[in-house]
């Protein structure tokens, strides 16, 4: 910030005539029925973050059962807990969160469109979002589900006696509102591109949007498809994964990981295209590899198709399946492996600025990098037999979503701050807060890789005594995370009402969104933007 | 790395040294990874005197570099982990069976001798033991990291699992697929003794009849020997020394009678029809327990005149019917 | 906002009904049938699970969903194929009546692709009534024996599951196409305008191309000779 206080980086022409998108229509009849993607974008900020916090809630309880082996709450909470975080983590915060806010907000701004292409059906999927997300709550509310975020049969559908139901039909709604999500920004990314900005001009966080909506639109029917399956067989017993009556339980494993394999790339594909904006601008170079960025994305999304059946070499299926998903899942890791080594690559000859956005970046690529190269340990059958469903797969996949996904969303709402809020919140905090995640994430999640290999399985509400000291550690670094958490929804708070107001370019970035007022007014742009080369930060900001 | 969990089976060790090695593997590339970050980040910081020419260039060779080789090393840990992963399928000709039923919460053990256990399974040492594993209600899984196997245990359907003992003493077996209420509670023993201290472990608990015998006695109370048997007026397939062979199907295609087989022909008669007979059986689903059917089908076993080889998991594969 | 003159009058018309987050309307027209075509894709994949359960479950049982399937009535069946086949053209007539400017004969043949999908509807009602005479309407209302019970009740399943989806979907259809119907002859449409009527007809071609899927998987694979 120094540099702007210095003057050396230049804004653009003040716009701040210009009303923002906040004035308009202020009253709550103004919010809820808009059809401004960008005050949709913040209803859904709100509404993730209240879910982020439900489901750290049941995270909370479940790493405080586990300090000691026998258990601190009754089996039956515990069971609960790790269902209703599961469920509330994926559906309703890792899956939508940078899409739904972050995405809604700049797609349409960073290829200078004036919305998306279907403002109404944006709404339309927030109220969808809310209202799956009630069915959820409404469960927890009726006494809780007990059958694990993955409802395996026939557990799900003859066993269990809590309240699926209500769980199903909150998944199968809001997975209409990731559908439609993800044709919207297909659409928009399509048809309403300003001219000149050319498929190869575009940032790599629409293109990351971009792959994870064909994501969204491909696999998400076919999970509403079988959870209603599931449904119907507990109304009616049709039995389809019944094998008592003939069906087949691991069909629904196959159909249920079609999806869900895809879905946690859902979750890493735009959270790597956000992280590509963030490390360019502070190194103020070129993203390097710029069209290797984009293929590897869309492998990833393809590929991601084939890949389900390693979530289950254990389950009874044939050797030879099992051979080819290894081989297809050791595939799906070059891509990513390219994407680690072009972030690293563009910090060289880099001016690199350590702002807190930059903190958040880079502790996504170690995370990630962490996370991922444990995942290919897990792709090679002969080892998932040995750590199949033990703690090193949640150490895994945490790594991944959460010290990947979450902390990069976390950068990007510090990088896009002043844009959205038109405010400069407390650097030195964020910095703080920055550097405690990431230390309180290893703390938290690198135990649990021990405790896998060491043999103790997932979704134990009590262990053998052996295992305690790893899990008082991560129960530890669990109250950092918390605490790493807690603090950015303070000082960010804090800022809007104390903040110094923020310049139209802050970081001196090159991003369209950059190029309009902070905040942006309802059209976005006063004046049709300028688009040139993607990362062009061997030249001025315009 | 016996201080963290012990290598207690013949496959231990070698799944452990592809362990390891991935595991040198991914932390040289993620040390190699976070020293250049941290270099650069140095280096390079905003305002040092770094030399920065040709700042923005790009360049497809060592794009391609680190595209290829990753991806021959991928492939070359993949086709290692594939020829351990083969020998993890296919368990040892003179595997001992053991049958295995899961239920919510509780595993129940029975020897090819008749022995019953819950929740514990005594093996003598260096024997290898084959499991065959069926579930009475929803999916578990039977895993004992110190052998560092682990498979799910499907209801109406068998699974196999192996492992030869290389190490006496007491190994944790856990259910290790999400079960319901108590999964944390379905937890067992796997007690490895001498060969001479599991015989007399036997002789302590000595078994009213073997589990073929057992099968033996229900084939005829069951009422399967009425059309089965060598009496019978029914026109019905003979099931002495069925197991193993290859059995024609009523449209065509062709089934090794294995544990799979025969137990679906129980309770899913009408499934796979021996070719030349009528479908006809009724099924026993509900009348007879898991349990049973094991026995059932270690008697069918047991009517095998000669020796032969048990088929693998591996084999079994070939005719997976999806 | 856009400098581009209209030059014509059928162009000012369609800047009409331009929506304010596009400049164009063909910008408006492309992004609207692109979308439907996506959303026609993740139609394809909610019936895309319950093909792949019922190849798997086929499979598992292959002697009994024959035997179940030749007891569906392959009249029936057939008449409800000609009858959506049938609509399928006449939507489209309507749509080029409408690009034409021929408001009565779009009216006419919208509301004869209508009655055809009601049609299909009655002809399916009286399958699912002589089913639940014979008591294989599975789960509730299911009585049989024999050897092959258990698969017979999994394709009453699979074809209920089937072509209950695909009846909701044609419910859906036909009411948009009557909605439309009535705004046609309003006038509501025109050369000017008419996207929402070719997405309608892209939607109903749909649900027309599911039918081809599910016709031969239900009636006609178990007739096969051996």
């Amino acid at each position: 910030m120094s540099a702007i206080d210095a003057g050396i980086v230049p804004q653009p022409k003040p716009e701040s005539l210009a009303p923002s998108f906040y004035s308009g229509k202020r009253s709550l009849r103004g919010w809820l029925f808009t059809r401004d993607h960008k005050r949709i974008a913040i209803l859904y900020t709100l509404s993730v973050t209240l879910f982020f916090l439900l489901g750290g809630a049941a995270a909370a309880m479940i790493r405080y059962d586990l300090i000691v082996p026998s258990g601190e709450l009754p089996t039956e909470v515990y069971n609960k807990a790790f269902t209703f975080h599961g469920v509330v983590m994926v559906w309703f915060f890792l899956l939508p969160s940078i899409p739904v806010t972050l995405g809604n907000f700049l797609l349409p701004i960073m290829i200078g469109a004036k919305d998306l292409a279907f403002p109404r059906i944006n709404l339309f999927s927030w109220y969808l979002f809310i209202g799956g997300g009630a069915f959820v709550v409404a469960a927890l509310w009726a006494g809780g589900v007990d059958t694990g975020w993955t409802f395996y049969t026939p557990y799900s559908t003859m066993f269990s006696n809590t309240n699926v139901y209500l769980a199903i039909i909150g998944v199968f709604v809001t997975g209409f509102s990731t559908i439609f999500t993800g044709l919207n920004f297909i659409v928009t990314t399509h048809t309403m591109r300003t001219p000149g900005m050319t498929w190869m001009r575009l940032p790599l966080f629409v293109w990351g949007l971009y792959a994870v909506s064909v994501v969204m639109v491909l696999a998400t029917p076919v999970l509403a498809m079988t959870l209603a399956l599931v449904g119907l067989e507990r109304v009616v017993g049709v039995g389809v994964f019944d094998p008592s009556l003939g069906g087949d339980p691991l069909l629904f494993q196959h159909l249920f990981w079609f999806y869900s394999h895809p879905a946690v790339y859902m979750m890493i594909l735009p959270a790597m295209g956000l992280a590509s904006e963030i490390i360019s601008c502070f190194t103020s170079r070129r993203v390097f590899g710029y069209k290797f960025m984009t293929y590897s994305m869309l492998a990833i999304a393809v590929i991601g198709f084939m890949v389900w059946g390693h979530h289950m070499f254990v389950s009874g299926m044939s050797v030879y399946a099992a051979m080819v998903f290894s081989l297809l899942s050791f595939l799906v890791a070059v891509p990513s492996a390219i994407k680690i080594f072009n972030w690293t690559a563009t910090l060289r000859k880099g001016d690199i600025r350590f702002t807190a956005p930059m903190l958040y970046a880079l502790g996504f690529v170690g995370l990630f990098l962490l996370g991922g190269l444990t995942g290919l340990i897990l792709a090679a059958p002969a080892l998932d037999e040995f750590l199949h469903d033990t703690y090193f797969v949640i150490a895994h996949f945490h790594y991944v979503m959460v010290g990947g996904s979450v902390m990069c969303y976390l950068g990007g709402i510090h990088f896009w701050w002043p844009k959205v809020t038109g405010r400069m919140y407390s650097e030195r905090l964020a910095k703080f807060a920055a550097v405690l995640m990431f230390v309180g994430f290893n703390v938290t999640f690198f135990p649990q890789y021990l405790l896998g290999y060491r043999g103790m399985p997932r979704r134990y509400h009590s262990y053998l005594p052996q295992f305690q000291e790893l899990n008082v550690i991560s129960t530890g670094g669990a109250v950092l995370l918390a605490i790493s958490y807690t603090l950015p929804v303070l000082y960010l708070l804090w800022s809007l009402k104390y903040g110094k107001k923020a310049p139209p370019n802050p970081w001196d970035a090159r991003g369209l969104e950059w190029q309009t007022s902070s905040p942006p007014p309802k059209e976005n742009f006063l004046h049709p933007p300028v688009p040139r080369e993607a990362y062009a930060y061997d030249k001025p900001a315009p | 790395m016996s201080a963290l969990l012990p290598d207690a089976s013949t496959m231990a060790p070698r799944v452990d040294v592809l362990f390891w090695y991935m595991i040198g593997l991914c932390g040289f590339v993620a040390v190699g990874i976070f020293a250049t970050m941290i270099y650069f980040g140095l280096k390079y910081r905003a305002g040092s005197k770094a030399d920065r020419t040709g700042k923005h260039k790009q360049s497809m060779g060592v794009e391609a570099t680190w595209t290829l080789v990753p991806f021959g090393m991928f492939l070359a840990v993949f086709i290692w982990s594939l020829f351990v992963f083969a020998r993890l399928q296919s368990p040892p000709a003179n595997a001992q069976t053991v049958y295995v039923v899961a239920k919510q919460w509780m595993w129940k053990i029975q020897h090819a001798g008749g022995q019953r256990e819950i929740d514990a399974l005594h093996v003598p040492l260096g024997q290898p033991i084959r499991l065959v594993m069926i579930s009475q209600d929803v999916i578990h899984s039977f895993s004992v990291p110190a052998f560092r196997i682990k498979q799910d245990v499907l209801p109406s359907r068998y699974t196999n699992t192996w492992f030869t003992p290389t190490e006496t003493g007491t190994f944790t077996l856990y259910c290790n697929q999400y079960c319901g209420l108590d999964h944390s509670k379905m937890i067992g023993d796997v007690v490895v003794m001498q060969p001479a201290a599991y015989a007399r472990w036997l002789a302590k608990n000595p078994a009213p009849e073997s589990v073929a015998a057992r099968g033996a006695a229900l084939f005829r109370s069951a009422g399967c020997s009425g059309c089965h048997g060598a009496n019978a007026s029914v026109h019905a397939p003979d099931l002495d020394g069925l197991y193993g062979r290859t059995v024609h199907l009523s449209g065509g295609g062709t089934v090794i009678a294995d544990d799979r087989y025969i137990h679906d022909s129980i309770l899913l008669p009408d499934q796979q029809v021996v070719a030349g007979f009528a479908p006809i059986m009724p099924s026993f689903e509900g009348q007879l327990s898991e349990q049973d059917i094991l026995a059932l089908v270690a008697y069918i076993k047991s009517t095998s005149a000669t020796a032969h080889q048990p088929p693998s998991v591996g084999s079994e594969s070939t005719h997976e019917r999806h | 906002m856009n400098a581009t003159v209209a030059d014509s009058p059928l162009e000012e018309a369609r800047r009409a009904h331009l929506e304010e987050q596009f400049d164009e309307p063909d910008q408006q027209h492309s992004a609207a049938s692109l979308g439907m075509w996506i959303f026609l894709a993740t139609e394809m994949l909610f019936f895309g699970v319950l093909f792949a359960s019922y190849v798997v479950l086929r499979v598992l049982h292959p002697a009994g969903f024959a035997e179940a399937s030749r007891e569906t009535d392959l009249l029936l069946g057939s008449g409800e194929t000609a009858a959506l086949l049938t609509s399928s053209i006449t939507i489209v007539v309507a749509l080029r009546a409408i690009k034409l400017g021929q408001r009565g004969v779009a009216t006419l043949f919208l509301s004869l692709t209508a009655a055809l999908g009601i049609g299909f509807l009655v002809i399916h009602g009286f399958e699912y009534h002589s089913e639940w005479e014979e008591h294989l309407v599975p789960g509730v209302r299911f009585l049989k024996f024999g050897p092959h019970a258990h698969a017979v009740e999994l394709f009453e399943v699979m074809s209920y599951l089937l072509t209950g989806w695909h009846s909701i979907h044609l419910i859906i259809a036909v009411s948009v196409v009557l909605g439309l119907t009535w705004r046609v002859w309003r006038g509501a449409f025109g050369p000017d305008h008419f996207t929402t009527l070719e997405l309608a007809a892209l939607y109903w071609h749909l649900v027309d191309i599911i039918w081809m899927f599910i016709f031969p998987l239900l009636y006609l694979i178990g007739r096969a000779p051996g």
